[in-house]
């Protein structure tokens, strides 16, 4: 395991050094510094989405899920639409950043809390319950977002395609710390809940035999995710696709079921993804194409590689 | 001892438990049997905090189930539900580490490894114990789920039918590890049995439930009668006595 978790690290500073290194050329006092913010936001928002899934993944007991289901993506771009549709692209909402990230940020979070309170406000409604609303709001902001696409002026609704994906090219340095704070806070409160994932990922019942706060415990764990995923997607747009697909190769990468393990494990294939993916996008591909693609083509086939592979084994 | 007190529970209206009253005896494993649909399970899952109750009370040791804390609560009284399918690979002695939990928070000493040990070789698991559950069949996976349940140490132990599929050896032998609890270690076994025979041969209280209501409760010998059965399942069933214990006939 120690072997393994050195190897993901050693890979992600090669990839870091390569990324801010390679074609420095003579102006690197102006190149580097904007390399570092890039790497430091590609780091930040990829661990944060590797835990977030990861934990969402225990506490619904669901490999296959991703905090997506909440439809938290989804709202993100119906706040994004929407503020262009009413206010236009040139308005203050769209134009400043920061306004925009707390408005987004602000929304989101208030978002689950009005789930949250649907949900445990009766007892007995299960865990499932909430993701089904969470998939149908999120496919009715989708909805509603594609009807203000189709109304507005083409040229405003490229500026909306723009935000659809995950971006680290131009991110905002005050924000950038913001983010970094906030997360960093929201980890280090969730460490206090960390010895309770091995057991929680037995299962409810299991976990309540073994003595452990299962609702309380949940509920914390859902706003952690909450607040993990709307800081990252209002900092470089939609990008919890990459959770599932980390998630999934470092289970299979690690094979193990501890999480002190397994979390660390996912950060890093995350950062290795990502850094790598943007390595191809800037390097190979002359920014032709957008970091998710590359990811989830590389990751995609690298999944079905161990699917395969453990099936003749 | 647990005593439970008019406790009730419905499903959306319906009734599954109606005020029912009931006190577990310490050191003796009590059966609880009945019809499908009588309320057996969710009895057990009530009395060990895994579905809360509409209405009543569950004292263990004389203290109200909700005061206790959860994780003390875990040291007093295990359950084991009756399918148990984990999406984790585990292997055998990984599942057991985690009885140990209520006891070491996760970092397990060198005195809970003794103890999951023990639990191991008391199941008869110690050839399997590096297997992973997925390798293993119904009844091995069973016995490592009860060798968890004996890691965990509590004093009560409830079980909700733990012969499901399991054949007859299997069952026999699960049935006598449960004797040699109560009569080596002194705990208390609850557990929800449907094969009269079984809880006949080896417990020593009968509850019978029956539409949510305990219809009669005593010990094996007054509960295992034609007239009584007749009552709680609606059929005929002869007792005939076969070494001691006694058989009922419900084949035919």
């Amino acid at each position: 395991m120690k072997v393994k978790l050195s190897f993901l690290a050693l890979l992600a500073v090669a990839l870091i050094v390569l990324f801010l290194f390679i074609h420095l050329g003579p102006n690197w006092d102006y190149a580097l510094p904007r390399r570092l913010k890039k790497v430091l936001a590609i780091a930040i928002t990829g661990g944060a989405i590797a835990y977030a899934t990861l934990i969402f993944q225990t506490i619904t007991n669901n490999r296959i899920l991703t905090p997506s289901v909440i439809g938290l993506d989804s709202l993100y771009m119906l706040i994004q639409t929407f503020v262009i549709y009413v206010f236009g692209s040139m308005s203050l909402p769209s134009t400043n950043k920061q306004l925009n990230f707390f408005i987004t940020v602000g929304l989101m979070i208030a978002f689950v809390g009005v789930l949250y309170k649907l949900l445990f406000k009766r007892e007995g409604r299960n865990l499932y319950f909430l993701l089904l609303i969470g998939l149908v709001l999120g496919t009715l902001f989708g909805s509603m977002s594609t009807f203000m696409q189709v109304l507005i002026d083409p040229n405003e609704f490229l500026i909306v395609q723009g935000r659809m994906f995950a971006s680290f090219n131009n991110v905002n340095t005050d924000l950038l710390v913001i983010s970094i704070i906030i997360i960093a806070l929201v980890a280090a409160y969730s460490t206090r809940l960390g010895k309770y994932l091995d057991v929680m990922s037995l299962g409810k019942e299991h976990a309540v035999n073994l003595g452990i706060p299962y609702d309380y415990i949940v509920k914390r764990m859902l706003v952690i995710v909450a607040i993990l995923i709307a800081v990252s997607t209002a900092l470089v747009g939609p990008i919890t696709f990459l959770g599932l697909l980390v998630v999934n190769v470092a289970y299979q990468f690690m094979r193990t079921y501890r999480h002190s393990i397994l979390i660390p494990g996912a950060i890093l294939i995350s950062i290795i993804a990502l850094v790598g993916g943007q390595l191809i996008v800037e390097r190979v591909f002359a920014f032709e194409t957008t970091v998710s693609v590359i990811i989830n083509f590389i990751g995609g086939a690298y999944f079905l590689y161990l699917l395969l592979r453990e099936k003749k084994a | 001892m647990i005593e439970v007190r008019n406790v009730s529970k419905a499903y959306g209206g319906k009734p599954v438990i109606e005020e029912v009253s009931v006190g577990i005896k310490k050191g003796k494993i009590t059966s609880f049997i009945g019809p499908n649909g009588a309320g057996k399970s969710t009895l057990l899952s009530m009395i060990s905090r895994l579905l809360t109750k509409d209405s009543g009370q569950v004292l263990i040791e004389g203290k109200e189930l909700s005061d206790w804390k959860s994780k003390d609560l875990a040291k007093k009284i295990s359950i084991l539900k009756q399918s148990n399918h984990i999406n984790l690979r585990l292997t055998v002695r990984e599942l057991v580490s985690f009885g140990r939990f209520p006891y070491s928070q996760g970092k397990l000493t060198k005195e809970d490894w003794e103890q999951v040990d023990e639990a191991i070789a008391y199941m008869d698991l110690v050839d399997l114990q590096g297997k992973y559950l997925d390798e293993l069949s119904g009844g091995q996976n069973q016995r490592a789920f009860i060798a968890m349940v004996i890691a965990q140490n509590t004093e009560y132990i409830l079980l909700d039918e733990p012969l499901n599929n399991l054949d007859m050896k299997h069952s026999v032998q699960i049935m006598k590890v449960l004797r040699r609890l109560v009569e080596e270690l002194g705990k208390t076994v609850i557990l929800v049995i449907h094969d009269i025979n079984f809880a006949s041969c080896y417990s020593d209280y009968i509850v019978a439930l029956k539409n949510g209501k305990i219809v009669k409760e005593g010990s094996t010998e007054t509960i295992i009668d034609s007239a009584i059965l007749k009552e709680i399942y609606d059929m005929d069933i002869p007792i005939e006595i076969i070494n001691g214990n006694r058989i009922g006939i419900y084949f035919s």
